[in-house]
């Protein structure tokens, strides 16, 4: 595993945006050779997709030969809803770029057959050849799209019950009406993740900081979902100073040290996991 | 990049994005695309996700404002063509109006007579078209009169007003019939029984309240009865006394039943409206104003004499006189240039100067789904204008129908 320093949470969305570009343009997609990309909602990437857009509007990045796969959808939350991802993902990103409307998938959580509409997924995934670059965030309790704790770290996409901490943390955007918070969801599993070529995890603010400790400084561990990337062969984890507030010293000092040129120049290669 | 955006396709079904934008959107204006089709102003999300279709056509806008194309509810005439004087001429008429409106960003308006005999009621309204190729669209007719109160006549024949003596009856026999009829404007204490007003609103017609001694007591009774609208506010009525505010009053009535607003049309060509005034209005009750051109038949003439109806008039310096005279014969101020003068007289924000001339008349006449705004499923007359609010470009459902 990797981990990026970086100063603040807005340095770790350029960082990323740029790794993002970087992997595309090397990988030289074209019509018989799509580039596949798992892509993540939430507040966190936000900042990474704003300089992707800005990168396509200077020329230097086309989604022309990309697919993408989202990691996960509300049940039963109307696509039009604030909330959706499906108005997420069309706002804060695709339709602001040059992506073909057919190269994008995001499970239908409104879907009459659930457990079809993600098994469906999966072979849409395998159809594409798999995910060639999995980017998610985590959350406080350190789970990875909805893999809450306890999630089997096999897992694959599935219907997923929220865990009460979730629904609470995520009333303020239900105008704090607990009641209105979709009580399930679909989710592509931590088996689903693994199984991309390259895993790239962004981390930011002092309230992921406990999490970040038991992703990368404990064992790996169902509880926390994401410590499961410590057996995955190819993970960068990008976060801002914030998040590193509960690691170790030693830990911190590790990773600038073998990061030094990454860190001081902003060369996202020339370093192993 | 080029503020002059592409000529459109012949396919009407075609997706059109207009990018390089900016957006009159929910009260401000935010850098957003538009997405036409079929006349329609569409939501693009489910048609990317659903349809799984993008644009067929992209138009660089060149940073240009987008707004909804302007409502005039107010409009005598223009381009040598008064609706109420060339009787045998109507669809002709209608048609060379509507066609020049779109110069100034209008996309529909209501035809406007003035009070005229019974029979020239029954000639004009029929032949009034809805639909003209290329032009703005009509919405039905502003009937201003007969049932006016003759000390506040203005320029209406004083011999064709009428006192509305038996309701709906009296109406039919005097308009012929109300189809076709969008706004009536008459003087309260010219109606027998105010009951009258609720009948019509039920109908679809908007009751303006104008040409009119009335006092306040008078307007809000008329008010509370449906009336929504008062014509030419600060003309042809009683001027705003402290103790009998009159119809001006209304702005500021405690009397108006929850949940009406009480609009007002205003010529801001600034000349027939102080600039004063118009702030007074402004600052006094935003939501409800309109800006109306009350334009006459001068509307769009060159600068010179020219001979229309029975008096022959004189443009010079943008203004209409009797000729040869310092006599000011009507307003003649194009719709773009009554919002760039409003709201240098208020110093409002563009958005607002801009929907007292789209959301405000739309909601007035009840035709917010449709038109008015650039929300989802609304129809597609839309204008392109720069930042000092010329016109750069105007749509009627979708196609362009005028370029600067």
């Amino acid at each position: 595993m990797r981990l990026v320093i970086l100063d603040t949470s807005k340095s770790v969305g350029e960082w990323a945006a740029k790794y993002v570009m970087k992997r595309i343009n090397d990988f030289k997609p074209g019509p018989e050779r799509h580039f596949v990309l798992g892509l993540p909602t939430g507040s966190t990437p936000l900042g990474m997709y704003k300089q992707l857009i800005e990168f396509h509007k200077q020329g230097k990045l086309s989604f022309q030969y990309v697919k993408t796969f989202n990691m996960d959808e509300y049940v039963g939350l109307p696509r039009n809803h604030e909330e959706s991802y499906h108005y997420y993902m069309w706002n804060n990103f695709f339709k602001h770029i040059d992506i073909e409307p057919e190269n994008v998938h995001i499970l239908d959580g409104n879907a009459s057959n659930l457990v079809e509409e993600c098994n469906r997924f999966e072979r849409q995934i395998k159809e594409a050849g798999g995910v060639e670059l999995f980017i998610g965030g985590i959350g406080p309790d350190g789970h990875i799209a909805f893999n809450e704790p306890g999630s089997s770290l096999v897992s694959r996409t599935r219907v997923k019950t929220l865990a009460q901490d979730t629904l609470e943390a995520n009333a303020r955007f239900f105008n704090n009406d607990i009641q209105k918070v979709p009580k399930q969801a679909l989710t592509v599993g931590v088996g689903t993740v693994l199984d991309a070529q390259e895993v790239l995890i962004l981390i930011t603010g002092a309230q992921k900081s406990f999490a970040l400790y038991k992703a990368i400084e404990e064992g790996v561990n169902h509880m926390w979902t994401v410590s499961a990337f410590q057996q995955h062969a190819n993970t960068l984890m990008i976060c801002d100073e914030d998040a590193t507030l509960e690691l170790r010293v030693k830990t911190v000092k590790y990773f600038k040290g073998i990061l030094r040129d990454v860190h001081e120049l902003g060369i996202p290669d020339g370093y192993t996991n | 990049m080029s503020g002059k955006p592409n000529p459109p396709a012949c396919n009407c079904d075609d997706l059109i994005q207009f990018t390089n934008c900016r957006l009159v959107r929910n009260h401000q204006l935010i850098e957003d695309d538009l997405w036409v089709r079929a006349g329609k102003i569409i939501n693009p999300e489910p048609i990317f996700f659903d349809e799984r279709s993008k644009a067929h056509r992209r138009v660089d806008c060149g940073g240009a404002i987008i707004a909804p194309g302007y409502i005039d509810l107010q409009i005598n005439g223009g381009y040598g063509v008064d609706f109420s004087f060339d009787k045998d001429t109507t669809e002709a008429g209608i048609r060379k109006v509507a066609q020049g409106l779109v110069k100034s960003g209008v996309t529909s308006f209501c035809p406007t007579l003035v009070t005229s005999p019974n029979e020239n009621y029954h000639t004009i309204l029929p032949r009034i078209p809805k639909r003209v190729e290329g032009g703005a669209g009509v919405l039905g007719v502003h009937v201003e009169g007969p049932f006016i109160n003759p000390q506040k006549k203005g320029a209406h024949p004083e011999n064709c007003i009428q006192t509305l003596e038996n309701g709906i009856e009296t109406l039919c026999a005097t308009y012929g019939s109300l189809d076709g009829i969008k706004i009536i404007t008459l003087a309260p204490e010219k109606v027998k029984d105010l009951s009258v007003i609720r009948q019509l609103v039920k109908a679809g017609i908007t009751v303006a309240l104008g040409h009119s001694m009335a006092n306040l007591s008078e307007g809000e009774q008329a008010a509370q009865h449906g009336a929504t609208l008062i014509t030419h506010l600060f003309n042809a009525m009683l001027p705003f006394h402290h103790r009998d505010p009159g119809l001006v009053g209304l702005l500021a009535s405690d009397a108006i039943p929850a949940g009406q607003t009480v609009y007002f049309g205003i010529i801001a060509d600034g000349v027939h409206t102080h600039p004063a005034a118009l702030r007074i209005a402004y600052r006094t009750h935003p939501q409800g104003l309109i800006l109306v051109t009350d334009a006459i038949s001068a509307l769009g003439l060159e600068d010179g004499i020219h001979h229309i109806g029975q008096l022959p008039l004189e443009v010079k310096r943008g203004k209409a006189f009797v000729a040869g005279t310092d006599t000011l014969c009507g307003s003649i101020a194009p719709m773009d240039e009554c919002v760039r003068i409003f709201r240098n007289a208020t110093n409002c924000s563009t958005v607002y100067a801009i929907e007292a001339a789209t959301l405000h008349p739309a909601l007035c006449l009840r035709i917010e789904a449709q038109k008015g705004t650039l929300d989802f499923d609304s129809d597609a007359d839309f204008i392109l204008l720069d930042d000092k609010l010329h016109v750069l470009s105007t749509y009627i459902a979708g196609i362009c129908v005028h370029r600067a």
